[in-house]
């Protein structure tokens, strides 16, 4: 039992409680969700937050804030809708590019040791207005491999949940268990010690923007997978939900301290509030609130377990 | 090492340079439409700038007490406020007093529980903020719905109303910025601001009263959010819940671009106004050039990092 009440091991639980806090009311409310299919819809949506999230948390972990998530996934939606649909090739292009520039980005940061939050809040503006003059009006069709690639039925368990718990391995053995992982991290976490070692800062950040822009690729795929449309606007709100997730599942802003699981969860706990509210006829308008609230709660018992810890 | 410091001797003035962007990009406007209605342009430019200043004026305080301080909640704040204030005053004119009340009243209460945030949670201030701001904009929905009231024909007319040209509400910005200047570069409450931007530890050991002037910072940034609540809906006839969004990365880019040091420590009051102006300006040449809102985005992004690039204004150290 004291084992169970170190600090730590409290600290690495509160995404896995936060979690089951918002998912077992549900259950209790509506057992129907416990079915695949009841699961299948529930987390229909989560996956491209997810994805989006994993993102962030690349930024997060060398000590950055990426303001232009949402708008990136938004512009890579519409590049789905659009030029994918009509010339394959040219769409990947386009995208392998993008993730190029957000590498790019992440160089200049370094080397210029430029704030992070005014380059990309800047580069927010970019990625909308491309996503505009891809896509002025909301439109455009999905290509038929990517929605088949969405709706696939996984035998036994939700193709979401298979989905969330490959992200959230995979992440996790590159971030935290390869050499390449402890490498990337320790740039936020002792960019000192990392150039000291012989290893480039500029290359290390630039490498953590293009993962971080991968992970948005994918985040833009899959949501324009499942919508089989797309609107320059669409995955705005990503860029606060990134944010709040990756901190709700443990991340810190400084030190390189991160956790693919926890935010994995994170997500899913943010996603899940929405249904949450459904469930007890509480109107959506608190939806956002609920977030909020969330936020706020896990971060007092962050607080107050560090307080425990600090005695 | 040495083309730095040139640079930042250049650069002794930062806000100068945001101000003479602002007329060039209104020169151009010039030639574009053939010198027609150059006067209007400057009107409707400060007219639609005064929101961004006032909104940029309390993000530009937030900004400069130190590294990770951003205050997310000004939208939220805005459509709170916006909310609020036209249900209370209920179109009458007898009560926008009580409107102005209720709005500062709402600033000073977000203000302080985001200070209450940042100080219990001992969080980051962004997620401080962006907590508060999903739970404010909730209250301003379930609050706001299907809320379709008329200003008050005085406020709106204040909030519309010009002389000579000049907007009322940028004359009332011009003394609100003066009186801010004045307290920024002179007060105890200016030059605490400073020392805790620069490092809230030497500040602390100095005996600067770090926390009372980081709770009067993110008050006042989120007073003036409130005060911009209260006007816009004033001037577009009625508080829309949306009509705060665009002034998030608003209020951030015009404190980069005029000047305020984004590492915190050095703020810049005249900054904000030209570049709000600037930003506007802009828009406005783009569109007499026929330039669509999609590349007009991409250019304004451009331009935000070209700025922090090459201004050196945002070094982290």
């Amino acid at each position: 039992m004291n084992a169970l009440l170190r600090p730590d091991r409290m600290r690495a639980a509160l995404p896995v409680v936060s979690l089951l806090l918002v998912l077992l009311p549900i259950f209790y409310l509506q057992p129907r969700v416990m079915s695949y299919f009841g699961l299948n819809l529930l987390l229909n949506l989560a996956l491209p937050i997810i994805l989006a999230t994993m993102a962030q948390m690349c930024i997060i972990a060398v000590n950055d804030l990426d303001l232009s998530i949402g708008s990136f996934v938004s512009f890579v939606a519409c590049v789905g809708a659009t030029l994918m649909a009509q010339n394959l090739a040219l769409g990947l292009l386009v995208l392998l590019a993008s993730v190029l520039v957000y590498g790019l980005i992440g160089a200049l940061i370094e080397w210029r040791n430029l704030p992070s939050i005014v380059v990309t809040l800047g580069m927010s503006f970019v990625w909308l207005g491309l996503a505009v003059l891809l896509l002025p009006t909301p439109g455009g069709t999905t290509p038929a491999w990517l929605q088949a690639f969405m709706t696939f039925a996984t035998p036994l368990v939700p193709f979401p949940i298979v989905a969330a718990v490959v992200v959230a391995v995979v992440v996790h053995l590159f971030l935290m268990r390869s050499a390449w992982g402890v490498l990337l991290r320790g740039a936020g976490g002792n960019p000192k010690a990392v150039t000291r070692a012989g290893w480039s800062m500029v290359k290390a950040r630039a490498a953590m923007y293009a993962l971080a822009g991968l992970f948005g690729v994918l985040a833009g795929l899959t949501l324009v997978g499942i919508t089989t449309s797309a609107d320059a606007n669409i995955a705005l709100r990503y860029t606060l939900i990134s944010i709040a997730a990756v901190i709700l599942g443990g991340g810190e802003f400084v030190g390189g301290k991160v956790s693919p699981s926890g935010a994995v969860m994170g997500a899913i706990t943010l996603t899940l509030a929405a249904a949450f509210l459904s469930f007890l006829s509480i109107s959506p308008d608190w939806q956002i609130g609920a977030q909020g609230a969330i936020l706020i709660l896990v971060l007092s018992l962050r607080a107050l377990i560090g307080r425990g810890e600090s005695k | 090492m040495s083309k730095s410091s040139a640079a930042r001797a250049l650069w002794a003035k930062p806000w100068i340079w945001s101000f003479l962007g602002a007329v060039l990009v209104w020169l151009i406007t010039l030639v574009g439409v053939q010198g027609q209605g150059a006067g209007g342009i400057l009107t409707t430019a400060l007219t639609f700038s005064v929101f961004m200043i006032l909104v940029g004026l309390g993000q530009m305080l937030v900004i400069t007490s130190g590294p990770g301080n951003v205050d997310l909640s000004i939208p939220a704040t805005i459509a709170l406020s916006g909310a609020v204030s036209m249900k209370l005053m209920d179109s009458q004119n007898e009560l926008v007093a009580l409107g102005l009340v209720s709005a500062l009243g709402v600033g000073l209460g977000i203000g302080a529980f985001n200070y209450l945030l940042i100080r219990l949670l001992r969080i980051p201030p962004i997620i401080a903020t962006m907590s508060s701001s999903f739970l404010i904009q909730s209250v301003a929905i379930g609050y706001g719905r299907g809320l379709r009231i008329h200003p008050p024909d005085l406020l709106a007319d204040f909030a519309t109303g010009r002389i000579w040209g000049i907007p009322y509400m940028a004359l009332a910005l011009v003394l609100l910025t003066v009186v801010l200047g004045l307290v920024v570069t002179r007060s105890v409450y200016g030059r605490s601001l400073s020392a805790i931007g620069q490092n809230p530890r030497a500040a602390a050991l100095a005996g600067v009263r770090v926390e009372r002037t980081r709770f009067v910072t993110y008050t006042l940034s989120a007073l003036f959010a409130g005060l911009a609540g209260f006007l816009l809906s004033g001037f577009s006839g009625g508080a829309t819940l949306d009509m705060g969004d665009e002034y998030l990365l608003a209020s951030i880019a015009v404190t980069v671009i005029g000047g305020t040091n984004v590492a915190g420590g050095r703020a810049s009051v005249p900054g904000v106004w030209g570049a709000a102006l600037f930003l506007f300006l802009m828009v406005t040449m783009l569109n007499a050039l026929g330039i669509g809102s999609g590349l007009r985005l991409v250019i304004t992004g451009g331009l935000i990092i070209a700025i922090i690039v090459f201004a050196g204004n945002g070094n982290k150290t």
